[in-house]
């Protein structure tokens, strides 16, 4: 379980994550919605403590994120951020092995080899293992880091906008693979998103914020609704349901 | 450490077509070892060409040359390295942080205050402890200040060393300018970089200096690696950011300020051998990168120094030749970036 107590973040005396409790991943997939500037980024800065908080905590699985060893906790929880920029010419092969740094501190073992593989298998990148990162197209890149969250081998799975930057084919790609690693692997994944639709039908949950507080929690029924969509976003938003998944609909 | 470099060359799977048939070649152990057969001719062709007179003398005096070369190399090199892996950035050099402005602030303010008879009969030892003392004790202010407390922030850093480095240079140069022109002569001498004739004392420690920064380099290999994801990155995998990069900081400074204390400045040269090293080492692992560098700089360095010697007559100093080369690799660099 990762639980926000209530973690607050002011940047100039402007809170941008405002006393937020919160509990996530106790199901597969978590999306976590809202507006630019609702917060989204912070609370996962919180989580991946790359950000500290002025007030309250964070815990993982009981570990307080603040003073629990780094490994440790780089054991429990992966985190995923949107721009990877790397100066080293790495090969897929060699960022998917980092993953498994928390565990073999740079020595590999047999068993992080067969994680390691597990990884490329697992997303199909068994023909690119050894391609260079800036030979890929962006859907491949994108699927090598998930590799190596993945070959961290941790509990929960923090992404920060994956779908960035991905045409429609690779997003979907990436959506159907991180609900397959919480149904067949049991991770729990939580992902920042901005595509609502996205959210509605791949995750079990959506956590909506807005000026950095949590204005709605719940299954995408609870939280696809219009009045709920309306007060996260200020547009109207008409929710239909298509073949049994609600979807909204802004775009004019 | 034998585990973790076995892949790259084995892993049949995992190689190229077009790498697993020139497999020797892209094996970064080969590249190393072709390296330092290279180091080893141009030594052997430092010690022996133009022996004038008895080659136990030549050999002796040579011999502490190149040692002290082989000191600047792994000093300048290592820590040039290490230098980019911090703050991601393969365009700088330690230097952006106003060590060799400090060094020359140093040497200035001391002809001026003490003339330079004082400055000539002072002992070498004092000189060099009292620089390094200054040199390190600077940056270790500088990024406690900037880097450890709350603001945290490499960029406000290297920003501030800048700034620092500009106001040392004019300090220094508004010193020259009121010097004697006899005083100002000895200031020369000591403001280039120069390898000929090192005292040995002092090339000892410095030596023990360096080594010793290099050995806690060693454990921290693994984690080097994982600093080139990024700062976000190292931190998810459970690398302890700040106070390595603490860490890691200091072991630069005193490379640099010892190799700086020892010889003097050179600015370009690490830049040079960093990146010939990145291009030639066949992997972006320290383990090998780093190494790498050490031997290309004493590759340049000695090089530079038969150029100097045989085709030049001494009609310079190593530090313009250097300096030379450096300034058009960087235009290079910098072109080659804008290309892209």
């Amino acid at each position: 379980m990762i639980a926000l107590d209530g973690a607050t973040k002011r940047y100039n005396g402007q809170a941008v994550l405002d006393d937020v409790s919160l509990e996530l991943g106790d199901v597969g997939v978590t999306a976590l919605i809202g507006p630019n500037g609702a917060g989204k980024s912070t609370l996962f800065g919180l989580v991946g403590r790359l950000i500290r908080p002025d007030a309250g905590s964070v815990h993982v699985d009981g570990l307080d994120v603040a003073v629990a060893p780094s490994r440790e906790l780089a054991r429990t929880l992966a985190v995923l951020r949107q721009d990877n920029h790397i100066a080293a010419r790495l090969t897929v092969h060699d960022l998917v092995e980092f993953g498994r740094f928390p565990h073999s501190g740079g020595r590999l073992t047999i068993e992080d080899r067969e994680h390691i593989d597990r990884a490329i298998a697992y997303l199909d990148l068994d023909d690119f293992r050894g391609r260079f990162l800036d030979e890929l197209s962006g859907g491949q890149r994108q699927r090598a880091f998930i590799a190596m969250v993945l070959a961290q081998d941790t509990k929960y799975l923090l992404l920060d906008e994956p779908l960035n930057n991905l045409d429609l084919r690779h997003a979907v790609d990436i959506m159907r693979l991180l609900r397959r690693a919480a149904d067949e692997l049991g991770k729990r994944v939580v992902v920042v998103m901005h595509d609502i639709n996205f959210a509605s039908v791949h995750a079990d949950r959506i956590v909506a914020l807005r000026d950095g507080r949590v204005i709605a929690h719940g299954t995408p029924a609870e939280v696809m609704r219009p009045d709920v969509l309306a007060a996260v976003y200020d547009v109207d938003i008409d929710v239909r349901e298509v073949d049994g998944a609600l979807l909204g609909y802004y775009y004019r | 450490m034998r585990t973790e470099l076995e892949p790259r060359s084995t892993d049949a799977s995992g190689t190229p077509v077009a790498a697993r048939r020139r497999l020797s070649w892209a094996d970064p152990r080969v590249r190393l070892g072709v390296l330092a057969a290279v180091v080893g001719v141009l030594v052997a062709l430092y010690f022996f060409t133009d022996v004038p007179g008895s080659l136990a003398f030549a050999l002796k005096v040579r011999g502490l040359t190149v040692a002290a070369m082989i000191v600047v190399a792994v000093a300048v090199g290592v820590s040039t390295v290490l230098f980019h892996t911090i703050t991601q950035n393969r365009i700088l050099t330690p230097s952006i942080m106003g060590f060799d402005a400090l060094y020359l602030l140093i040497a200035t303010a001391l002809v001026f205050v003490f003339g330079a008879t004082a400055f000539l009969r002072a002992e070498p030892i004092v000189l060099w402890a009292g620089q390094l003392v200054v040199m390190v004790g600077f940056s270790v202010l500088l990024f406690t200040w900037l880097f450890g407390g709350k603001r945290r922030s490499i960029h406000l850093m290297l920003l501030v060393g800048i700034v620092l480095g500009t106001f040392f240079r004019s300090a220094t140069s508004w010193m020259q300018a009121m010097l004697d022109p006899l005083e100002f002569q000895v200031l020369t001498d000591v403001a280039f970089a120069s390898l000929a004739r090192p005292d040995e004392t002092l090339l000892v420690l410095s030596a023990v200096l360096v080594a010793g920064a290099c050995a806690a380099v060693v454990p921290l290999l693994g984690t080097l690696d994982v600093l080139t994801l990024g700062e976000p990155a190292a931190v998810g995998l459970g690398v302890r950011h700040r106070l390595v990069v603490m860490v890691l900081f200091l072991l630069v400074s005193v490379m640099v300020a010892a190799s700086t204390a020892l010889i003097g400045p050179i600015l370009f040269f690490g830049l040079i051998v960093a990146n010939l090293a990145y291009s030639y080492a066949g992997s972006f692992r320290h383990a090998w990168t780093l190494p790498t560098a050490a031997l290309i700089g004493v590759v340049c360095l000695l090089a530079g120094q038969l150029v100097l010697e045989q085709l030049l007559g001494f009609g310079g100093s190593l530090a313009m030749v250097i300096e030379f080369a450096g300034g058009l690799f960087f235009l290079y660099l910098v072109l080659r970036k804008g290309a892209r």
